[in-house]
């Protein structure tokens, strides 16, 4: 338990608190049931994506083509509903899942393979496959009318009285987190990030990880862009655009470290709901538009700030108990 | 009221919770060498900190020059000459060495505000090369120098702000005989010139060649001092490790087997070439030779991390091809890398996942990590291994260096390997901790171990090793039994100048 308080998700905990208390002052329906319930419906995209992007970062990888591939899967999913309205919702969305899962394959084989660092590689690709997009949609939308109900009702159908798209977020987390806690290749990918030498010293296969770990967030992706599509009944090109800085920072401000190696889902989970919060509440105390943005930047900096405070204090912590 | 340039009365320094330094005392005079010796631990990092402002002390007085002074930054210490040459140099590899020398003290022209004078630079560069007679353009990239050059610009710096104090922290490890050679030149012309050298080491030969006097600290406190003519190696290690290690080196008694691990000829271009030698079980095979020898590429290479590009290798006496440290480890090798830090262990990482990493097949047989398993292989090896730790589930980064050797050696050792490749294992690790390796590595022999000990420290490979491979530059120079192995023909052998074996040119 002592523990538990020193780790950046109690930190998280406390400042998602500390933010909805401050939120509710101003409007105090924010902290209805309802409302939270939207704030985690609307969030739950970012979450899934951001734990893709957390498996890449582990290994001191990044992914930048995630909006990419967010867009193309989905674009792809869309219209294969619009001309094939009679395939039934559940393969259009394998589908999708399958497309994002062999676009994070090349991004995985161009970097394992071809060597090619991951920065650079998700950077030509992000433009390749939101290119892609374009190519298959000739520019045009796929609109709400364009759509089958069934594909439509994907994310927005309900069981016990949560939506499906919530069901999706958990049921990812809880596969993710136990992934990476209890399997060999969940522990192999800390190994990679923590140190590669010594990973490859004792065996570990780089190659076989680095594919591994662009193929999840491919597949998250895969998942996110059909949700994203149908959610919003409407697939544009411009799908997702800028959602990998999103998920970078969701990731940092869960404690995982850029340089690979540390961090954890579950605060892979909080950094995402902590901006999933921010981006709710503005509207909702009535911020003028025009400075939302530059408040975002704001608190996820004051975050990263207080986070790392707390962090130096830990360490510090750790520092005397070795020297004592 | 003496001779001192430099002073310390009473020092001590509180880190929250510990103290680091308790009412140490130092006498520093010019033209002097004066060797500040102690285990890992003992305080000289903190203390040589300490002497350069990086760290303020708690209590006590430092006084330069015969003035009580306090730096309150590195630069303030630098300003009043004392300098620091560190272990790992901390040079910019992308400038050249005119801009690394005169970082942080730039000419300036005078002319504009902040325009940098870089010819004169350029020339007292020179002229501070030449003076150290040393081959090196002032425009060449530090990338582009050996480590051992890199050293010298290092005190070339230093001689560039007319540094009264040097210290230089270990400032042998990385360099090669002909290295040393020239570093003492220096040492010496230093002394010659007045100035104070404060010379940080764990070897003893080079204390007794190099240094006058010296000052021993043991956890923090200082202990005693005095002239190095008139000590002997058991009088300084008693005072560093408060007893007498009577018994430096374990009796070897372990019956050599049959052949376990034999090379054929095995080359890599560009490392070594034609390689042969025969591991047998029981046995410890030390392989000596200077940095850059080839040593470590051959063991790699052995180990499936670098590929060979000729020759055979056969384990009890079957050929087989090992493509990468699984194979290797399938057939009961176990390599400890040389450089614990960055090839042993996973910092980031707790002790059980560390020390199961390398047989995470074993723990797993479907997908899934057995923890009980793990918990039980965890437990035996990290007790046999007695890693000080406040529990197997505390990260690695938060273990002191003698014990992040010992869990890289457990991990090692829980995989049950039939030939041990220790690469350098007590290597900046402290005169104790390293004892226990020792023992430990016969202990293993005497169990029908094969073991392979490369070390640079001569005393470890005549103490330790039942046979003796000598390489320079790439090939085997010479090969010594117990009995023929003498501090005199392993030197000859590893510096090429032997020539009873042909080859080494």
């Amino acid at each position: 338990m002592k523990r538990f308080l020193r780790t950046r998700e109690f930190n998280l905990i406390i400042l998602i608190v500390v933010l909805m208390i401050i939120v509710a002052f101003r409007a105090p329906h924010f902290l209805s049931g309802e409302n939270i319930e939207r704030i985690i419906n609307d969030t739950s995209i970012l979450i899934m994506v951001s734990i893709g992007q957390f498996f890449v970062i582990l290994t001191g990888g990044i992914d930048l083509s995630v909006g990419s591939v967010i867009a193309f899967s989905g674009m792809a999913a869309s219209m294969l509903n619009q001309y094939q309205p009679g395939i039934p919702a559940a393969i259009v969305f394998l589908v999708g899942v399958v497309i994002g899962l062999a676009l994070g394959m090349i991004n995985g084989a161009i970097v394992a393979f071809g060597k090619v660092p991951p920065i650079i590689t998700t950077l030509g690709t992000m433009s390749i496959f939101r290119g892609f997009t374009f190519v298959l949609s000739k520019g045009q939308w796929v609109t709400a009318h364009e759509m089958t109900e069934s594909y439509m009702a994907i994310p927005h159908g309900s069981f016990l009285g949560l939506t499906n798209l919530i069901w999706a977020a958990i049921i990812i987390s809880a596969i993710t987190y136990y992934f990476s806690r209890y399997t060999r290749t969940g522990r192999e990918v800390y190994a990679i990030g923590g140190n590669k030498v010594a990973a490859r010293f004792v065996g570990v296969k780089e190659e076989k990880i680095n594919f591994i770990i662009f193929a999840i967030s491919g597949i998250l992706c895969g998942i996110a862009g059909v949700m994203w599509t149908s959610r919003y009944a409407a697939a544009v090109n411009e799908t997702a655009t800028g959602f990998e800085l999103q998920t970078v920072a969701a990731c940092v401000l869960g404690g995982v470290s850029i340089a690979g190696g540390s961090g954890a889902v579950p605060g892979v989970i909080l950094g995402a709901l902590f901006l999933g919060i921010i981006n709710n509440a503005l509207p909702v105390i009535n911020l003028s538009p025009f400075f939302q943005m530059f408040i975002q930047g704001f608190v996820v900096l004051l975050a990263m700030f207080v986070n790392t405070m707390m962090d130096k204090r830990n360490e510090k912590l750790l520092l005397n108990r070795r020297r004592a | 009221m003496n001779d001192n340039i430099l002073e310390l009365r009473g020092i001590t320094k509180y880190f929250p919770g510990i103290k680091a330094l308790d009412g140490v005392d130092l006498n520093i005079r010019p033209g002097e060498v004066h060797a500040l010796i102690g285990e890992n631990g003992a305080g000289k990092s903190t203390l040589v900190k300490i002497l350069t402002g990086v760290y303020t002390p708690t209590e006590g007085k430092i006084f330069y020059k015969g003035k009580s002074v306090s730096f309150k930054n590195a630069l303030e210490a630098q300003a009043s000459g004392i300098t620091a040459i560190h272990q790992e140099a901390s040079m910019f590899s992308e400038l050249s060495v005119a801009e690394n020398i005169y970082m942080g003290h730039h000419l300036k022209t005078g002319k504009f505000p902040g325009s940098l004078d870089w010819r004169g630079m350029r020339k007292k560069t020179k002229a501070l090369l030449d003076d150290l007679e040393l081959d090196i353009h002032p425009d060449t990239l530090i990338k582009n120098l050996g480590v051992a050059q890199r050293h010298m610009v290092e005190i070339a710096k230093a001689l560039s702000i007319d540094a009264q104090v040097v210290i230089m922290d270990e400032p042998t490890s990385a360099l090669t005989l002909r290295e040393v050679e020239d570093l003492y030149r220096i040492v010496r012309r230093l002394k010659e010139e007045g100035k104070a050298i404060i010379f940080i080491s764990h070897k003893f030969d080079e204390i007794f060649e190099i240094t006058d006097y010296f000052t021993v600290l043991r956890d923090g406190r200082y202990i005693g001092e005095g002239n190095v003519k008139e000590s002997t190696v058991d009088d300084i290690v008693k005072m560093m490790v408060g007893r007498s290690l009577d018994q430096m080196y374990p009796e070897s008694n372990a019956k050599i087997g049959d052949v376990i691990l034999e090379a054929e000829g095995i080359s890599q271009t560009g490392f070594f070439k034609d390689v042969s030698f025969k591991l047998h079980k029981g046995e410890i095979l030390g392989f000596f030779g200077l940095v850059g020898a080839g040593r470590t590429e051959v063991m790699r290479s052995i180990f499936g991390i670098d590929k060979l590009s000729n020759g055979t290798v056969s384990i009890n006496g079957k050929r087989v091809h090992i493509h990468n440290p699984k194979d290797a480890m399938d057939m009961g090798l176990a390599y400890v890398p040389e450089d614990r830090q960055n090839q042993g262990v996973i910092l980031d990482m707790d002790l059980s996942k560390n020390i199961t990493l390398p047989q995470i097949d074993n723990i797993s047989p479907g997908t899934l990590i057995d923890k009980k398993k793990e918990k039980e292989i965890t437990n035996e090896f990290g007790s046999m291994m007695e890693i000080k730790c406040a529990g197997y589930h505390v990260n690695a980064n938060t273990l002191s260096g003698g014990n992040q050797q010992k869990v890289v050696l457990a991990k090692w050792l829980a995989t049950k390997p039939a030939v041990l490749i220790l690469d350098e294992p007590t290597k900046g690790i402290d005169v104790a901790t390293k004892a226990s390796v020792h023992k430990f590595v016969s202990e293993l022999a005497a169990e029908g171990l094969g073991v392979i000990l490369i070390s640079s420290e001569l005393p470890e490979v005549l103490g330790m090793a039942d046979r003796v491979i000598v390489m320079h530059e790439g090939l085997i120079t010479g090969e010594f039994t117990r009995e023929e192995a003498n501090s005199e023909n392993i030197i000859r052998a590893a510096t090429g100048t032997t020539d009873d074996i042909g080859g080494a040119a």
